[in-house]
């Protein structure tokens, strides 16, 4: 029998249809539709100045958008060949990191509900809160947050920055610990997830995964170890891997996430530079508001750069960073033009997304459920 | 991110006849290659065991309607041995079709299936060669140059047959 899953079922965050081929209850065949969000970014982006399309990388992923912004920012900013301050860098690093912890919490959240966990949800929800309010501090938005910009940061920290994260650095452990206790040792939990959606090492590469995907099957493979950008080589954290490649392992490896990601946030906030927060780079970042209202030249400039943008040399670069779904690419083709002639996205949940029908093909059909939660896809970015 | 200069040479000695251009902007190792030898060289950078790219990273196309090869595939590996990338690029006429990569990596079809409903581009060998992001009433493929960007006016009742404008 055929039965179609979604695209109105709480499992599939938004708008995604699994086709699945049944035998009693078990799944022949599983065949993800996709498409149904498919916004049209990367043609967008082809119309807009290179400034004018960071607001459009919020809403890809909208659970990490901070993490679009770090990647689409650092492919300009190397196409520009322009060097970035370290206060700049510091604090990309303190916030991509709460970004995503952000991003995790919403999909233990989400993915406890599939299974069954209801409470989980609300309280998962609730520490998210804090993070968003430390976006709310920086940029004045909840959500989209617009904050990364090509050559630095939006405007500059603001003064409680640090005792704002300090606070929900204390908070969020304890409450972390918490939902391990709720689910680790849970019999329930335990019997949906482990041995649940198997990937092996060999799988995991010809599926190209990334991020916990690949951790969880036992690939130490994170790109801020492997290619460090934004000055990631200069904290100490480590990479959790687990070697069973079931939807529990991916679990494991995601809550050890958090732990190191709020080491890296301590460590970003506790060592924080003091100087620019945008590099001085006339013609391509916007000068300080403050001498724009005040001094003609930066008056001119402000003016130029807004309507016609900068013109960066002809060539092509790609750069992925690790955001909380995998690596995200940004590969930008520019032809001289003050609009990038192509701007594509290496989308993280739609590469892992392929790997579906495997995991499912085989097992039982409320373990699609389990599986669809354990690849954390958010469909804004798999149909961008 | 530093480029491997062993495997820009390795592939320089073995591809020699099927190289067309080479360059390295920014760190980024690109080579534009034959278009029928593609899959041959994948498969040797796969399998080459000192080198190991065996990691498809990304598989995309760039659209240029004045070039007479029009459109233009990247294929971005990445080797797990000193975390190096490498980028092959081929360039196709409109309706030739390119050997699939699914023989090599299992990502490279959903990857493929993208290319060839928003560029058009034609894989042969492909499973599933259907379209994957764009609506099934949709015509044409949305990401050519030729393929307008249009703005939808908001319908009222007074305006309501107006079609969509063009940007």
């Amino acid at each position: 029998m055929t039965l179609n899953m979604g695209p109105q079922h709480p499992a599939t965050h938004g708008v995604l249809r699994v086709v699945l081929e049944l035998d009693g209850e078990i799944v022949v065949k599983a065949y993800p539709v996709i498409g149904y969000l498919h916004t049209g970014i990367e043609k967008t982006a082809e119309a807009k100045h290179y400034h004018k399309v960071v607001p459009l990388t919020d809403r890809m992923d909208y659970l990490a958008p901070m993490s679009n912004n770090l990647g689409y920012c650092l492919a300009v900013e190397k196409l520009l060949d322009c060097e970035i301050p370290p206060k700049a860098q510091w604090a990309r690093v303190c916030l991509a990191e709460l970004t995503r912890i952000n991003s995790h919490l919403v999909w233990l959240g989400t993915h406890a509900l599939d299974i069954g966990a209801m409470s989980m949800a609300l309280y998962a929800f609730r520490e998210r809160e804090h993070i968003l309010g430390i976006y709310e501090l920086v940029s004045g938005q909840r959500m989209m947050s617009s904050y990364f910009r090509i050559g630095g940061l939006m405007k500059d920290l603001p003064k409680n920055f640090n005792e704002e994260v300090q606070k929900v650095i204390d908070l969020i452990p304890s409450r972390i610990r918490e939902y391990e206790d709720l689910l680790t040792e849970n019999r329930i939990f335990r019997n949906r997830t482990i041995g649940v959606g198997k990937l092996t090492k060999e799988d995991a590469m010809t599926y190209s995964l990334t991020g916990p995907m690949i951790r969880g099957c036992g690939i130490p493979y994170d790109l801020r170890k492997a290619i460090p950008y934004s000055s990631y080589d200069k904290f100490d954290f480590e990479i959790p891997t687990r070697e069973e490649g079931d939807v529990f392992a991916r679990y494991q490896v995601r809550v050890e996430e958090m732990y190191q990601s709020l080491r890296i946030t301590q460590q970003a906030i506790d060592g924080m530079p003091e100087g620019d927060f945008r590099a001085n780079v006339p013609g391509v970042v916007l000068p300080p508001k403050d001498k724009v209202l005040t001094e003609m030249e930066a008056l001119i400039f402000h003016f130029k750069i807004i309507t016609e943008g900068f013109h960066p040399p002809e060539g092509e670069v790609y750069v992925g960073i690790e955001s909380p779904k995998g690596e995200i690419g940004y590969y930008i083709v520019s032809d001289g033009s003050p609009n990038p002639y192509r701007m594509r996205v290496r989308p993280p949940s739609f590469i892992n997304l392929a790997a579906l029908p495997k995991m499912c093909e085989g097992g039982y059909v409320a373990d699609v459920i389990a599986n669809i939660g354990s690849v954390d896809i958010v469909l804004g970015e798999v149909d961008r | 991110m530093s480029i491997n200069r062993e495997a820009e040479k390795f592939v320089e000695e073995n591809f020699s006849a099927d190289i067309l251009e080479k360059s390295d902007f920014r760190d980024e190792l690109t080579f534009i290659v034959k278009e029928d030898r593609i899959v041959d060289i994948l498969k040797f950078m796969k399998e080459d065991e000192k080198f190991a790219y065996n990691f498809l990273t990304d598989l995309t196309a760039t659209d240029w309607p004045e070039r007479d090869k029009r459109h233009e595939l990247a294929y971005m590996l990445f080797s797990f041995k000193d975390n190096t990338r490498i980028r092959f690029k081929i360039r196709v006429k409109e309706g030739h079709k390119i050997q699939t990569a699914t023989v090599l990596w299992e990502s490279a079809n959903w990857m493929e299936r993208e290319v060839f409903d928003l560029f058009g581009v034609i894989f042969e060998g492909h499973p599933d060669l259907t379209k994957i992001l764009t609506a099934d009433d949709l015509e044409g493929h949305p990401l050519q140059k030729d393929y307008s960007l249009t703005y939808e006016i908001p319908h009222f009742s007074h305006n309501k047959d107006l079609p969509p404008e063009v940007i």
